[in-house]
């Protein structure tokens, strides 16, 4: 570890600047790092007004329904009605004929597949034989007004031949006709994993107690305030342009690129700031790329901007999961052996849905020590609106599942539940049974601060009947160690100007959805350059304008942008440096940069401006401009899936919530919740703050209300599309939150900065479970906590029944045989074994 | 002026709407919403829109001082009346509010904050040192996602006192945390 | 954007003139006050009309309450708005239960659009019929709307959509009077006869009637509250709503009536609830005598927010909890 200097002193030996520019050559510091010590940071660790604020105060931010170019036309999509249905016919004549349609597409004229992961190239941008759930886009509509194509959907006659509806995994599990794709591991089984760490049974046998538990996690949706919308304009020139409300335009432009048959160069996708994502507006969807064949086909924009329901309909957010989890421990909760099953489902298309089924399974092992683990996990398609990655993807519901277990286990064995976590925290610099390399670790301090201000150790199972305190812990990636697709390309890209007027402007393909990434961009550079943040201009989220980023996904972006313009603010400060150390003739190891000035460490009275600098610079070797990328370090996993869960870093979150629950009812309040989060370093402490508390929110919402709810019987219908029936917690149920902030640097993180936009979300949900045990001695090993179930524990437990509600079987599920792979401690090389060789696919799956 | 008895047909008919201070004379039809007039005929999209069904808070405007839902009002229904928009709130320099919330992070995606900061306007105009629990009453009607609301207090607060005259720094738990 | 259809907008000044202008549209006319029922209805296609008949700009809806102290009963004109009931000072103070109903409806936003006439005439609402025309047409629609079939209770004959009105069960349990203008003439009727158990026909008033004032009896002599139950603490409709009155004798329980909200299609008068605390002190035996018979005839459908049973169960809770509140009050004073 970095000892005195936090870890900072190590970067320049570190990934970022190890790494070779290919275009320059090695570089060779000559300059000293921009920072040493954690005292002399001017921007990073300091509260700053993000780069947009002033922006989005004042209504001056344009999001994409803002947008309007002259001669628009609207768009809306006819969709399904029909949770499963193939298509007979359809027939666009009458729509056609109504006044002030322009053009109306359906399947047929776009018949090529996306999909966001290369291995699930399974949707269509208007269905083109098969309607898969209730809102699946058939076909689109452009006209002169939003009124006039609303009217036109009303005229385009499907004729559908209805097929038999899945509307569970369960029956998905049951039915091998119809299926509802044609390809999969087995049958309507989207996915099957089986990954094996170490002998469990063995584990298990040698484990002085064993616990057995079913969970389930309902799915909820993302709920961004701003409608998903997208605006295209074609060029005759043969240029495409498409604004969107996007989290990843790289991977929108990609796939515009193949659904569209067009040269990636001839396609500009813009990301417009996002009024909400949480990861809903991470899949490239079916609007966007309607209305940029409309454009294509009328010569004029296109804008379509979805109904709240709609939203819904697009959805891909989080997979009802269902879980089975057997851990052996010893007395003292040392975890010998874990065998976690989960069945996820699906909706009706993969989008993420491989790397999330996955992740229900990844990140098991970096809290606490697991010796050995058993992954078995399934994802089935359903005729719902498809599933995806939402605020922690895939991790939340085993996570959920992991820590109530736990605090039943400490329960077991007599401990006190953080006494047990303290005990067996996985150790920093270390790799776990799966394969993944944990850096910095905090979670050791997170739980001290978390039990010190909640008063634990006075209140834990001594408040009254009805009151409850309960903990859970969580970690979360920063940033997935391998991109969507296989490249070896760098995940981030920054360009970086030097104006000789002394200002910087930094290019990155990066996407701000609220969680302030433009400003990380201006942060770094102003801290490494010492020029004052508003004379840094960001341009961002631009196919065309600025390198690749790949999105605001996996918590990747302070990070990995972090890095690559640490990188290129550096190699503009060695430039400039260079000319200036010249000029005033001193030595360029004592060149300061600071407070727009250029000066010498030893006499900062002997300086130049920043933009006499630049001039410097300038006129010797012409415009001063560089280039900073990030690839992440390679993961010590080698085995089929090992791609999903590596990260360069991991945050960890500890958080103690209390609740008062009502007995009559079950009604759960949750006052208040203590959290603490290392996040290895601060950029801006304030927008950390906010990442947290609204964490904390999102999570409070699935804990006690939110849920995608169909009606099973009635064409798996969703039950609710609206802001008013799906639950969002107002400002009337959100609690008070104490967020305290750990920062223990990781050698892999800008300044040591490490993610905070999703882990704070993951302990909620169990520490509320764990509250309303503390508080009324029963368990609901289902999320949401709603009245209902609390009630009917409570019942069941008057009645001398288990105190629990949750689920009671899981079903058989056909899994393959289990890639074997030893754990490092038992002589492993992190490379898989398995019976018999994968025909499908010889690469290794890798996704975010 | 008593107001007239008015027919309005499904054409599109000239209005005087009186928005931000500034009376703009302009045409359209009778079934539009002082939502849809204000972002497609005056260009003023600050107003945002979540669900144009009143559940969600977010194209909250003033009418008359009074925080609505610009979804559910008709605009031929605002003649005569000032409304009140976020373009309207900084002159060149920002509203208190404003300042408060860019300082604090209240607007993170910033999609929901013109509702907010007028729902907090009104408040303010009614209880210049609102208690928390006012505030959360007040604001019970905007939906946001991103915040938790918890910075969109502390920012209504802190807009309040500055608009008090006092000088009042935000706490430092509020921008760096506990630790 | 979800949009309004094309329709003819009226802004008459008087009932006459707005009585006219109706009778001038047919069924293919509506009235509307505050908008925030009868405009998200239209946007979703529920309804239809071609003609809108403003009821803001008519003089007789916006007058001035007069509030009774004593035995002076109280008139309330419909178009005042929800935040106003919710925040008049003297209206909290001798009318708590109407207040307090006021400020539990929705938002503080709606509150500012929304009218006492409008919430009394809430459509009634139901998770199958509260939706977009595109998803309707998913399930072939209801009987309420476009369809034949309830679906709630697909061999009902009947609409089961449900009475969601926060002011329409304070109303039938305060025994107020609706005053309602038609094309004829003036009428008074009951507020329990104001509503029918019919999820379709929900209210007695013919259409072109307009409900112009409602009137509450004299404060003297008696109490009342008001308990909702919904998930959130804004934005929602009751999933169950208790409206409890009781007249006292001293310490005894003189006369009560106890409504039921949002359980059927009308506000539900449980007189058997009532029985049970009459003449009693509403001790702890009477209080749950009463949550008991509110209990038995509560039959929630699967139509809104939470698990019927849940909701049938919450009745025994919540009629105890209004009762209990009442009982506390009446030994404070």
């Amino acid at each position: 570890m970095a000892g005195g200097n936090g870890g900072r002193r190590d970067r320049r030996d570190g990934p970022t600047d190890r790494r070779t520019d290919r275009r320059r050559g090695p570089i060779v510091p000559t300059v000293g790092p921009a920072v040493t010590r954690p005292e002399d940071l001017r921007v990073v660790g300091k509260t700053q007004r993000k780069v947009d604020a002033v922006d989005k105060v004042t209504g001056r931010t344009r999001f994409a329904d803002d947008l309007s170019l002259p001669r628009m036309l609207a768009c809306r999509l006819l969709r399904s009605p029909h949770p499963h249905a193939r298509i007979v016919a359809i027939d666009t004549s009458r729509a056609q004929a109504l006044d002030g349609v322009r053009a109306i597409i359906t399947g047929k004229d776009l018949p090529i597949p996306f999909g966001i992961l290369p291995v699930s190239q399974d949707e269509h941008a208007l269905c083109p034989d098969r309607v898969r759930f209730v809102g699946d886009p058939v076909a689109a509509v452009a006209a002169v007004s939003e009124e006039i194509a609303t009217a036109a959907l009303d005229l385009i006659d499907v004729t559908y031949e209805p097929l038999e509806e899945i509307g569970s995994p369960e029956k998905a599990i049951a039915t091998s006709d119809p299926l509802i794709h044609d390809y999969g591991d087995a049958g309507n089984l989207h996915k099957l994993i089986n990954l094996e760490f170490g002998d469990v049974e063995e584990g298990f046998a040698a484990s002085e107690h064993v616990r057995e538990d079913l969970f389930f996690y309902e799915g909820n949706t993302h709920l961004p305030m701003e409608q998903h919308a997208a605006v295209a304009d074609w060029s005759p020139a043969g240029k495409l342009t498409l604004w969107s409300s996007t989290q990843t335009p790289h991977y929108v432009h990609r796939a515009l690129a193949k659904v569209l048959e067009l040269p990636p160069a001839r396609i500009r996708v813009i990301a417009c700031p996002n009024g909400g994502g949480f990861g809903g507006k991470s899949d490239p969807f079916n609007h966007e790329l309607a209305v940029a064949k409309l454009a294509m086909l009328t010569g004029r924009p296109v804008k379509v901007t979805l109904t709240r329901e709609e939203v819904f309909y697009c959805h891909r957010g989080r997979h009802p999961v269902l879980m089975a989890i057997k851990t052996g421990v010893m007395k003292d909760g040392r975890i010998r052996a874990m065998h976690f099953k989960t069945l996820l489902d699906g909706g009706g298309y993969g989008s993420y849905g491989v790397a999330s089924t996955y992740y229900t399974g990844a990140l098991q092992t970096v809290t606490y020590h697991v010796e050995r683990y058993k992954f078995q996990g399934a994802r089935a398609f359903t005729n719902k609106p498809p599933c995806g990655p939402k605020r922690g993807h895939g991790t939340p519901q085993p996570r959920f599942g992991l820590e109530v277990q736990i605090d039943k286990i400490a329960d077991d064995l007599g401990m006190d539940p953080a006494e047990l976590r303290l005990r067996h925290l996985v150790p920093p610099h270390t790799v776990t049974a799966n394969y993944l390399r944990i850096g910095s670790m905090g979670l050791g301090p997170c739980i001290a601060k978390v039990t010190e201000a909640a008063r634990w150790g006075e209140r834990f199972r001594k408040l009254p009947y009805g009151r409850g305190i309960g903990l859970a812990c969580s970690s979360y990636i920063s940033g997935a160690g391998l991109p969507i697709y296989w490249n070896n390309m760098p995940h981030s890209g920054v360009q970086l100007k030097c104006d000789r007027g002394g200002g910087i402007t930094v290019f990155c393909g990066s996407t701000d959805i609220g969680q302030g990434s433009d400003s990380v961009l201006a942060y770094v550079a102003a801290e490494v350059l010492g020029v004052p943040v508003g004379e840094i201009a960001v341009v961002t989220a631009d196919t065309e304008l600025t390198p690749v980023d790949l999105g605001s996904y996996s918590s990747r972006v302070t990070l990995m942008t972090g890095n690559a313009t640490l990188q290129a603010a550096e190699r503009a400060r060695e430039i400039i440096a260079r000319h200036v150390a010249r000029k005033l003739e001193i030595p360029i190891e004592r060149m300061v940069f600071a407070d727009g000035r250029i000066f010498d460490a030893e006499n900062p009275d002997s300086g130049i401006t920043f933009a006499e600098g630049v001039q410097l610079a300038e006129a010797a070797e012409g415009t001063v401009s560089t280039v900073g990328s990030y690839t992440p370090p390679r993961s010590p996993g080698r085995y089929r899936g090992a791609g999903v869960g590596p990260s360069p870093a991991y945050s960890y979150s500890a958080a103690v919530a209390e609740v008062e629950v009502d007995p009559a009812s079950g009604i759960v309040r949750v006052p208040k919740i203590w959290v603490a989060h290392d996040v290895g370093q601060c950029i801006n402490p304030t927008a950390v703050v906010g990442q947290v508390e609204g964490s904390i929110y999102m999570g409070l919402g699935e804990a006690l209300m939110e849920e995608m709810a169909y009606r099973e019987n009635r064409r798996v219908v969703h039950k609710i599309p609206s802001l008013l029936e799906y639950k969002s917690p107002t400002t009337l149920e959100m609690c008070d939150v104490e967020t305290y902030l750990i920062e223990d640097p990781d050698p892999n993180g800008p300044f040591g900065a490490k993610e905070v936009g999703q882990g704070p979300l993951l302990p909620v949900m169990p520490a509320v479970a764990n509250a309303i045990y503390d508080a009324v001695g029963v368990r609901v090993d289902e999320v949401p906590l709603s009245p209902e179930k609390v009630l009917k524990a409570l019942q069941d437990k008057a009645r001398g029944k288990e105190g629990r509600y949750g689920p009671t079987r899981f079903p058989e599920i056909p899994w393959p045989e289990p890639t074997v792979v030893a754990p490092p401690w038992e002589g492993g090389d992190g490379k898989g074994a398995r019976p018999a060789a994968p025909t499908a696919s010889a690469a290794p799956e890798r996704q975010h | 002026m008593a107001p007239r008895t008015r027919s309005k047909t499904a054409e599109r008919t000239t209005f005087a709407l009186d928005v931000n201070g500034e009376r703009t004379e302009l045409a359209f039809a009778p079934h539009k919403t002082l939502l849809e007039v204000l972002r497609e005929d005056l260009g003023l999209t600050g107003t945002k829109h979540g669900c144009e069904l009143g559940e969600c808070g977010t194209c909250t405007v003033l009418v008359d001082g009074q925080p609505v839902l610009s979804c559910l009002v008709l605009a031929a229904s605002c003649i005569g009346k000032q409304i009140r928009t976020v373009e309207g709130m900084a002159g060149a320099e920002l509203h208190p509010l404003q300042r408060a919330f860019a300082d604090l992070g209240a607007a993170q995606c910033g999609y929901c904050t013109p509702g907010f900061l007028l729902a907090a306007e009104a408040l303010l105009a009614k209880h210049p040192k609102p208690t928390r629990e006012q505030i959360k009453s007040a604001l019970a009607g905007n939906l946001c996602r991103c915040t938790g609301y918890l910075k969109i207090y502390e920012a209504v607060e802190l807009a309040a006192a500055w608009m008090r005259g006092e000088d009042q720094d935000p706490e430092r738990e509020t921008l760096y945390g506990r630790r | 954007m979800l949009r309004l259809p094309a329709f003819t907008y009226l802004e008459p000044t008087t009932l006459k003139q707005a009585l006219r202008m109706k009778g001038d549209a047919g069924p293919d006319g509506a009235y509307v006050a505050g908008g925030t029922d009868l405009y998200p209805n239209m946007k979703r296609r529920q309804q239809t009309p071609r003609t809108v008949i403003s009821l803001a700009g008519i003089k007789a809806l916006g007058r001035r309450p007069t509030i009774g102290t004593g035995d002076t009963p109280t008139t309330l004109a419909a178009g005042i708005t929800l935040t106003a009931l919710a925040e008049h000072r003297k209206l909290q103070q001798h009318y708590p239960a109407v207040a307090r109903a006021a400020e539990l409806i929705s938002t503080p936003l709606l509150r500012n659009m929304g009218t006492l006439g409008g919430n009394l005439c809430l459509d009634t609402r139901c998770n199958y019929y509260d939706q977009s025309f595109e998803w309707r047409k998913a399930i072939d629609f209801c009987m309420k709307k476009n369809g034949a079939i309830c679906w709630v209770a697909p061999s009902s004959p009947r609409c089961w959509a449900v009475q969601s009105s926060d002011l329409a069960p304070v109303a039938v349990a305060l025994g107020a009077e609706f005053v309602l203008a038609g094309p004829e003439d003036e009428r008074v009727v009951p507020a329990a006869g104001f509503y029918h158990n019919d999820g379709i026909n929900y209210l007695t008033k013919q259409p072109d009637e307009i409900l112009t004032a409602v009137r509450f009896p004299a404060p003297n002599g008696w109490d009342a509250t008001y308990w909702k139950l919904r998930r959130r603490g804004s934005f929602d409709f009751p999933v169950l709503g208790v409206a409890a009155w009781v007249s006292w004798d001293g310490d005894v329980v003189q006369d009560a009536r106890i409504v039921l909200g949002a359980v059927a299609s009308y506000p539900q008068e449980i007189p058997e609830a009532a029985q049970a605390i009459v003449g009693t002190r509403l001790d702890d035996d009477a209080v749950g005598a009463a949550a008991a018979a509110a209990f038995r005839p509560s039959k929630p459908m699967d139509n809104t927010d939470f698990g019927l049973a849940w909701r049938k169960e919450m009745t025994r809770n919540y009629v105890a909890g209004a009762l209990a509140e009442l009982r506390d009050r009446h030994a404070r004073r």
